[in-house]
């Protein structure tokens, strides 16, 4: 039952056209090297499912896959805080579904829940409703959300173990348990990958039956010096004093 | 004072003590640093924690811990994480008292307009994020908006002219030059700048609004 895999091994047998869902928001709590790799791969034509897009301002996490045209259609909450992707929607290369932010995870849950749709009021007499079967029950109106999945599913964790129990840490869980669970494939990628045992069980926030690979990601050290360079570099942390 | 700190600072008298409240993000983030002395709340971020604090100093941050702008905070004794499913049914299960959100427009029927910018033709930017969820959700909406565009055009209109974030929604209107509440008859005018007589209000506001008999000057402090 060893899931560990080499994410380059994951990566070439992603086709033309494949829809992706990745966890994390604004580039907390997201597959970094999953998402670099996918970059590079030149993959194209993809649908990809995210709640939000990149880090404010772009050039991190998803901002590259937009900048390169790779993505045809992404189904999000939101995407303004990704320049990269603004301007394909401007020069018509980039269709966006919007859904309600809680809305958008109720999807992708029911997806993952065997549950034929969501049925909510959030977005009534709004453009979200356009085209949407309504409802009324007990003389409450209520949208039908029908359920998202997608072929792969790429979250972010602290550590796993060998057979896919993952751990997550800090406000960085958001949408990665979610996801793990309505994907064909997901893959978890993590700081540290221990053997079986190694996780409290009280800990794993997505169990194993939910991951097909597991595959090394930054290791924590630098995963928390990749964001202490981001942070710092966008002006959110104060820059180290320079010696005199 | 400026403007939106004006704003910011009326906004905080909103809060009341014991509150669950999500704060969005631009002008409503600095409501935070208005807070009442005394006034406790508990601020959810909807990325998924209740109690957090100001920004770390560098070396004091986690790469882990951020808000729902992707920058990172504090978490304060007491915190608490959870997944977007579990932050979202809090939002649209009616668990959050109070929401302050910024607006692009607002109007008497207490419509909120403020997610979506025209880029192309049937094209929207940047996206509704969560706020269609707690204007839904929450018990008491607060918008805040300055009272005019750069153009001087009002803000508070008679019905919005942008996709709207939600129908109805709104409990109280905070410019900076006054305070709406609204009511199934429309908005009523409780609080005014000072520099502004009631008819230069309505000269400068396109929507149509009743004076409150309580009508006082625009609050500072509780």
């Amino acid at each position: 039952m060893d899931k560990v895999r080499q994410l380059d091994d994951i990566i070439a047998g992603i086709k033309d056209g494949a829809t992706i869902m990745f966890g994390g928001f604004l580039g907390v709590g997201s597959p970094l090297k999953s998402i670099e790799k996918i970059v590079a791969s030149g993959v194209k034509d993809l649908t990809v499912v995210s709640v939000v897009n990149s880090y404010p301002g772009g050039g991190f996490d998803l901002a590259p896959l937009f900048k390169n045209r790779q993505v045809r259609k992404f189904v999000t909450a939101h995407t303004g805080t990704c320049p990269e992707a603004v301007e394909a929607m401007k020069a018509g290369d980039l269709d966006v579904d919007f859904f309600p932010m809680g809305t958008w995870i109720e999807k992708v849950r029911a997806a993952g829940a065997g549950l034929g749709g969501v049925l909510t009021p959030i977005g009534l007499g709004t453009l979200v409703e356009d085209g949407k079967q309504r409802l009324e029950i007990d003389g409450k109106s209520y949208l039908v959300e029908m359920p998202l999945r997608a072929d792969y599913g790429f979250i972010a964790g602290y550590r796993a173990d060998t057979m896919g129990n993952v751990e997550y840490r800090g406000v960085s869980l958001n949408s990665n348990p979610v996801i793990a669970t309505a994907a064909d494939f997901t893959v978890a990628e993590v700081n540290e990958i221990v053997e079986v045992g190694g996780i409290d069980p009280s800990r794993v926030g997505t169990p194993c039956l939910f991951v097909d690979a597991v595959v090394q990601g930054h290791s924590f050290a630098e995963h928390q010096a990749v964001f202490e360079r981001l942070w710092v570099s966008t002006g959110r942390l104060a820059a180290p004093a320079t010696a005199a | 004072m400026e403007t939106k700190d004006a704003i910011a600072r009326r906004a905080a008298l909103e809060l009341a003590n014991g509150e669950v409240v999500n704060l969005g993000f631009g002008m409503p983030t600095a409501v935070a640093n208005h807070i009442p002395e005394g006034v406790n709340v508990i601020l959810q971020s909807e990325n998924g924690c209740l109690m957090f604090g100001p920004t770390p100093a560098l070396g004091e941050q986690d790469g882990d811990v951020a808000n729902a702008g992707g920058q990172p905070i504090t978490l304060l004794p007491g915190a608490s994480i959870f997944d977007l499913a579990t932050s979202f049914g809090i939002i649209r299960g009616g668990h959050v008292d109070t929401t302050i959100l910024g607006a692009l427009e607002v109007d008497q029927e207490g419509c909120i307009a403020n997610w979506a910018m025209p880029v192309a033709p049937g094209k929207y930017s940047p996206g509704m994020g969560g706020a269609m969820d707690l204007v839904g959700g929450a018990r008491k909406v607060v918008a805040v908006l300055q009272h005019a565009d750069k153009k001087g055009r009002s803000k508070v209109l008679k019905k919005c002219t942008l996709p709207i974030t939600g129908k109805g929604v709104l409990k109280t209107i905070i410019t900076d030059k006054a305070v709406f509440e609204v009511t199934p008859t429309g908005l009523v005018l409780k609080e005014i700048a000072p520099e502004l007589t009631v008819d230069e209000l309505k000269a400068i506001t396109d929507a149509d609004f009743a004076v409150s008999q309580d009508l006082c000057e625009y609050r500072l402090h509780s």
